[in-house]
């Protein structure tokens, strides 16, 4: 049998995705009222809009403790997500344990969300040589930095989990700039002729380190590509974690069922720059960013939990409190020197190594024992 | 449009004529089995490679066959005829035209518990991939400190000889072997191509895997159930104990100089020691195979009992594979030699139209030319 199939999916009434990104809570923190999507979202529940909440609240403290540890000398960069929260923490939560994300360097904070330990998560931004965590231990993959490039591991992971069985859904992330990229376009065209599982999440920052997505791209929307490829697109806004998830939770349950693969594109804003080795101020206006500062997702859902009623003063104490916990978590941990073994530059590159690095190896080993001899 | 066609030039006496379009009516299981098998029997480089994948899937479902027209069609060479047919399209398979994606998507499967064999059309039609082998194949086990190891090959039909057009003959070893954390092959034979893709497929570490193109249709006596009961106990644990990974062979006996070659050019290599022995000179042959891990053993011992040495290899010679032997040999071996290491390469030009790849590619005469300046009178 066949494993291809065109399906009978229509572009205008399947993959079209909605006339203006979606939104459920809006700027004011008020349920949004006046636009009309393509799939009726439900507002998620209560108990997962506090819980999200928390994940915000704990984002915008590690973007912020990472940045300042930066600026300590304590981290060599971090390419901060402050502004893209709700991106990073929907990312997250709209996952099954047994699914995968495919993160980028940006996306530390969905790393955190999916349960991995903050101080292993920063040990690539703070200059080890490896990724720091076990990939495998909540299916999360290493951080990518070559663009678009993790798109297509992501596939394999789908495509791998289709072959068995398995009804493992992937969500993979990447920014407006790495849309041009020529393995965005492959990862995409694979998983639709595929129909494998995965949920491609680019996160439309307006910017890829100082070009803006004008620059990148004249189509009007990214989420109309996915028609281009056989799939629905979706766009939504990326400052409303209510949308968000919404959006998200929709694609996942078609992914499961085995409905295929998606395309969303969130609508967010990169507050800070590229990273802390960045000076935005060269490409861009203080008013352009000041004027994104109300449409910030930690103060609308916060306003719209409080207007509830949901978010006591004591919540939003607890909240605070953890996050301030994990804060100190990573500044403790950071703080630490790590000691490196020079050996373990020789032990992974291969499963055993090679006599030529075993030559290698010892003549390392060698020199330090001199060096610690003279010293 | 792809050109296996132009009939070789025969100044090479390894170029082999490949077979009429279609393919082979063989199915993939095409040799008896059972006693009266177990002797040799004439079996092709393409063959051999065939059965290789058909035993790995048969032996672990977890392996898995892709690439461009690799399904029904059976490969533009041939090497997959059958695989879809036996195994279904989920284990063999077509993929868009795409190769950085077929690799791609490999990386991802080979996360996944997976054993993707993947195949790239030519030599060439590798390079769109390169970002995913140098950034993700190479460096996935480095990365994630031993954690997540890709075990999957890449199939590379690769070098010349076969009257190609331009962007189908290229060596592109070096690329690969610069490369830390990739393993390199190059077999030369069709029992090696059976045993060491097995070797590949069995490996926890990605292997690159070149194919010398124009030795596909080369015919040779082989006993393959002998082959086959290395891999027999299923778990792999023997093949793993016997690999042919890191080991060179020495292919030919000689006591007055050591010529070493991989792939393409052992044939070759093998010719030049014929005629040298017809000329009263005796030449052994090394075979290297394993490109990466470099045998570093068995080649240098087999210089210090020669003292004299050439490598010839079909690439361009500047920063190649052959620099690479050469440097090590000499590095090694200096005591022992009577004379420079020297080396018979391709031009450092890109690979010539079909009428001029004789003149490009080592041959037998320029080969003996080399070993006539190995300072015989120092004897
Ligand atoms: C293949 C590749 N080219 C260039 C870079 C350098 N680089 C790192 S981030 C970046 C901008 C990416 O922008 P975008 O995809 O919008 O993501 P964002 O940084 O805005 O989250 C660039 C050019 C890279 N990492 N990989
Ligand atoms: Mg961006």
């Amino acid at each position: 049998m066949s494993p291809h199939s065109r399906g009978t999916a229509q572009p205008e009434a399947d993959m079209l995705p909605s006339q203006q990104p979606v939104r459920l809570i809006d700027e004011n923190g008020s349920a949004a009222v006046g636009r009309t999507f393509k799939t009726s979202y439900a507002l998620p529940t209560e108990q997962t809009l506090l819980r999200g909440y928390g994940q915000l609240v704990m984002g915008r403290r590690v973007n912020d403790q990472a940045s300042a540890l930066v600026r300590q000398g304590r981290m060599a960069v971090y390419p901060s997500s402050h502004g893209q929260e709700a991106c990073q923490v929907a990312a997250a939560m709209c996952l099954a344990d047994h699914d995968w994300l495919f993160p980028t360097y940006r996306d530390t904070v969905a790393v955190m969300a999916r349960g991995v330990d903050p101080v292993q998560v920063m040990e690539l931004l703070r200059g080890s040589w490896h990724g720091g965590y076990d990939p495998y231990e909540h299916n999360v993959a290493t951080q990518s930095t070559p663009l678009a490039t993790q798109l297509l591991h992501a596939v394999g992971v789908a495509h791998a989990a289709k072959l068995r069985g398995e009804d493992t859904v992937v969500v993979a992330l990447c920014g407006d700039g790495a849309s041009s990229e020529g393995d965005f376009h492959e990862a995409l065209n694979f998983a639709a002729v595929f129909h494998v599982p995965v949920i491609f999440f680019v996160q439309n920052n307006e910017y890829a380190i100082s070009v803006p997505l004008i620059h990148q791209s004249v189509a009007p929307s990214l989420a109309h590509k996915a028609i281009g490829y056989g799939m629905p697109g979706e766009r939504v806004d990326g400052n409303d974690l209510a949308a968000l998830l919404a959006v998200l939770d929709d694609a996942v349950r078609r992914a499961r069922s085995g409905g295929g693969p998606s395309l969303i594109e969130a609508h967010t804003y990169r507050m800070q720059s590229h990273t802390n080795a960045d000076d935005a101020s060269r490409y861009r206006s203080d008013d352009e960013v000041r004027a994104w500062e109300p449409r910030d997702p930690l103060l609308r859902l916060r306003t719209y939990l409080s207007t509830a009623g949901l978010l006591t003063a004591a919540e939003e104490e607890r909240i605070g409190a953890e996050a301030e916990r994990v804060a100190a978590v990573l500044r403790d941990g950071l703080n630490v020197e790590v000691t490196v073994d020079p050996q373990d530059l020789f032990r992974f590159v291969y499963s055993e190594p090679t006599p030529q690095l075993l030559e290698q190896s010892d003549m390392l080993r060698e020199e330090l024992s001199r060096e610690g001899a003279t010293s | 449009m792809t050109t296996i066609s132009a009939s070789p030039t025969a100044a090479d006496p390894s170029v082999q004529t490949p077979p009429a379009a279609a393919p082979a009516a063989a199915p993939a299981t095409g040799l008896p089995a059972g006693p009266a098998a177990a002797k040799p029997q004439s079996l092709t480089f393409a063959k051999a490679l065939n059965l290789a994948m058909s035993d790995a899937m048969e032996a672990d479902d977890a392996v898995v066959v892709f690439g461009e027209d690799v399904g029904l069609l059976g490969g533009v060479f041939r090497i997959t005829d059958g695989l879809t047919k036996r195994f279904g399209e989920e284990r063999c398979f077509d993929t868009p035209l795409a190769e950085s994606g077929i690799v791609g998507m490999a990386v991802g499967m080979a996360m996944n518990k997976m054993k993707p064999v993947v195949e790239m059309q030519f030599d060439a039609f590798a390079y769109p991939a390169f970002e995913q082998v140098v950034s993700h194949v190479a460096k996935m086990a480095n990365r994630t400190k031993g954690k997540v190891r890709l075990p999957m090959v890449i199939r590379i039909p690769y070098a010349g000889g076969i009257g190609g057009v331009e962007h189908h003959c290229d060596s592109s070893e070096a690329y690969y072997v610069h490369t830390p954390g990739l393993t390199v092959l190059a077999p030369s034979t069709a029992a090696d191509a059976y045993t060491m893709l097995r070797d590949a497929i069995a490996c926890p570490d990605p292997v690159v895997f070149l194919e010398p193109k124009k030795l596909y249709f080369a015919k040779e006596e082989v006993d393959v159930d002998a082959l086959r009961l290395r891999y027999a106990d299923g778990t792999g644990a023997e093949a793993t104990a016997v690999t042919s990974i890191g080991k060179a062979v020495i292919v030919r006996e000689g006591s007055d100089a050591t010529l070493i070659a991989y792939g393409p050019s052992v044939p070759t290599a093998l010719a030049a020691a014929e005629t040298a022995a017809e000329e009263g000179r005796s030449l052994q042959v090394i075979d290297v195979r394993s490109l990466v891990p470099f045998d570093d053993e068995t080649v240098c011992a087999a210089v210090r009992r020669t003292g004299r040495a050439v490598v010839i290899a079909e690439a361009p010679g500047f920063a190649s594979v052959a620099a690479e032997i050469v440097a090590r040999v000499q590095e090694r071996c200096f005591h022992s030699l009577a004379s420079p290491v020297r080396r018979v390469t391709g031009f450092d030009i890109p690979y010539p139209a079909p009428k001029l790849e004789q003149q490009y590619l080592p041959g037998v005469d320029r080969i003996l030319d080399v070993v006539d300046e190995l300072q015989w009178e120092d004897k």
